[in-house]
């Protein structure tokens, strides 16, 4: 029956995923059906995982499932801002030292796991919208909120409708100046920030071969700002080199077939897009770059587990190498993981940050949530490579966010105005 | 504790696409893991003195995509502290839908209802026929279907309650069809 799921012609990957792994035995589910999932990993982090624990303790259980597969992650607020998040630390460390299971602190949640645990054809369950950024590495990764994770903490296991699935092929090559953060934010802006609302997307086409693991990872993740459950790369040529280099292995090799039948199916020539910009208050009010050249900003963020990566900060230092952040203007540059940040002083790329006059922190999700390293004023203008800007989301309420790639963020930083990154590169 | 039947209260009336940031904002939910606390936060970003305004029984009506952003539950639980009862909106966004269910804050889809219902209106929410009641003239709106063991979770106040009383997972019940071949 698994040989016969996974050469379906007629299933998409997360039918085929569902298929082979719900409670009930190797069976084809459509859309609609109701599953129960076991997980092969449950992550939580410093803002969910409290409210997790405190509920997990309510529900009366005294050990998890499997602390094997339970990751526990301090991220968001690392290390500490103050007294109150500390002692949320605390409650987490505590937790872990009765149960055992995985802790780790001081790289962002999805990066460390997909550096270290992700393989294809896993399931990956987060309290982290973010998480469906292991569908890079053809996971079924997927955010869930704190009770749920508690519930998964308790069986191992939790109710999945099986999703609709949505097809977006890419064509073509990049333009200078152009990332895959550019591509995510024109699709978001196509389909709107609840275009993708309980679905699975599945990333086609000729161009998939030329993006890189990193690439991958920036689209998986951001995919959430359309509000999908899933969004996956199949496994290639590259993905098996990544896993080489990390050396594991896919427990399943899943491809969506040929015939499976799509809800929805988009289409985006690379090379017709330019550096995108997202207009402050939502995620699909996105722009091109020529658009909203010369708007000031008093900040310039270049981080989170949407562009945080190794990849992100050689962009970042190609533009700002030998130039100088705009006197006035602040460019925080956060690195994504310990792995990123260790990488980027022993390759030289601090040295250019701390030169250009940017702030260079360790690895955190920081600015981005708006509680530690570069929080917003009032009226404060921001432009920034993480996921949200959302009203109140980096500090202040009247503070306003554009989003974009970090290169542009970077030609920005050196401007003190939005600026096209192209002719920096 | 097992939710009323019928809830009747006064409608906040919101627009399409409040995110989780709007609702709670992080620089608070990530300092308190305590739900009264969190209350204090709730609808932040339109009115931060939304906690003192609202009273306990009142509903939210909104458009689409209600919830959207953010895993954090803290919303939902933010908005059910604050003494809401029920969440009454076009649309949800998946999490958010999911969390409340989890915390047993009702969440009720009804397509178009932002535009019948002008701010402090009085609704009834009526949980058993999962439909909306306009009260000034009887007219009813009726819910999307949602699966009944997501109903019966919420009924029983949500995912700790459920687990206290039954020691298992409303969707424990949901028998796996054994597979065929």
């Amino acid at each position: 029956m698994r040989q016969a799921i996974l050469s379906d012609d007629s299933l998409t990957f997360a039918e085929k995923v569902i298929s082979l792994r719900a409670d009930g035995g190797e069976k084809v589910r459509h859309p609609g059906d109701i599953t129960i999932l076991p997980a092969d990993l449950a992550m939580a982090q410093d803002s969910t995982g409290p409210l997790a624990i405190r509920v997990f303790k309510e529900m009366g259980v005294e050990k998890l499932w499997d602390p094997s597969r339970v990751h526990l992650v301090i991220d968001h607020t690392y290390p500490a801002a103050d007294e109150k998040v500390a002692n949320l630390h605390s409650l987490m460390r505590e937790f872990v030292r009765q149960q055992s299971c995985h802790i780790v602190e001081g790289s962002i949640s999805h990066q460390h796991l997909m550096e270290n645990h992700i393989v294809p054809g896993m399931v990956l369950f987060g309290a982290d919208s973010h998480t469906c950024q292991g569908g890079a590495l053809g996971a079924f990764a997927t955010g869930i909120g704190s009770s749920e994770m508690a519930a998964l903490w308790v069986t191992g296991k939790l109710w999945v409708r099986v999703p609709e699935s949505v097809r977006v092929n890419l064509s073509g090559e990049f333009k200078k100046g152009v990332y895959a953060r550019d591509i995510i934010s024109h699709f978001i802006g196509m389909v709107g920030e609840d275009g993708g609302n309980y679905l699975s997307l599945e990333w086609k086409g000729l161009s998939i071969k030329t993006l890189t693991m990193a690439s991958r990872a920036c689209i998986s993740n951001n995919s959430m700002e359309c509000g999908c459950k899933l969004s996956v790369f199949e496994v290639d040529g590259a993905t098996e080199e990544y896993l080489r280099s990390v050396n594991r292995k896919p427990m399943f090799e899943v491809h969506a077939g040929k015939k499976a039948i799509y809800k929805d199916e988009h289409e985006i020539e690379l090379g017709k897009l330019e550096p995108q910009v997202a207009e402050p208050g939502n995620v699909d009010k996105v722009k091109t770059v020529r658009e909203l050249e010369g708007k000031p900003v008093d900040q310039s963020f270049i981080g989170s587990s949407t562009n945080g990566r190794y990849e992100d900060l050689v962009v970042a230092a190609r533009v700002l190498k030998g130039r100088k952040v705009k006197a006035g203007t602040r460019c925080i540059i956060t690195p994504a993981s310990r792995n990123v940040f260790e990488q980027a002083i022993k390759k030289g790329l601090a040295e250019i940050f701390l030169e250009s006059g940017a702030v260079f922190t360790n690895a955190t999700c920081g600015a981005c949530v708006g509680t530690h390293l570069g929080v917003l004023g009032e009226n404060e203008v921001c432009i920034s490579s993480s996921p949200r800007n959302y009203m109140g989301r980096m500090g202040a309420t009247s503070a306003k966010i554009y989003l974009a790639s970090p290169a542009t963020c970077a030609a920005t930083a050196v401007e003190g105005k939005i600026a096209d990154p192209r002719k920096y590169l | 504790m097992t939710t009323p039947t019928v809830l009747r209260g006064r409608a906040w009336v919101w627009p399409d696409d409040v995110n989780t940031d709007i609702i709670i904002p992080f620089r608070f939910k990530a300092r308190t893991n305590d739900p009264y606390e969190m209350a204090k936060y709730a609808m932040y970003g339109f009115d931060p003195e939304f906690y003192k305004k609202v009273k306990q029984g009142d509903l939210f009506v909104a458009g689409r995509n209600f919830g959207g952003g953010s895993s954090r539950e803290q919303a939902p639980v933010a908005i059910k502290y604050s003494g809401v009862a029920a969440v009454v909106a076009e649309s949800f966004a998946r999490i958010f839908l999911r969390n409340a269910f989890a915390i047993g804050l009702p969440a009720l889809e009804v397509p178009g209802i932002s535009k019948e219902v002008q701010q402090f209106d009085e609704m009834e929410v009526n949980l058993q026929d999962w439909s909306v009641r306009r009260v000034k003239d009887g007219r009813v709106f009726p819910a999307l279907k949602v699966d009944d063991f997501l109903r019966g979770l919420m009924r029983e106040g949500g995912l700790v309650e459920y687990y206290k009383r039954h020691k298992s997972f409303p969707w424990d019940q949901l028998k796996a069809a054994p597979a065929t071949n």
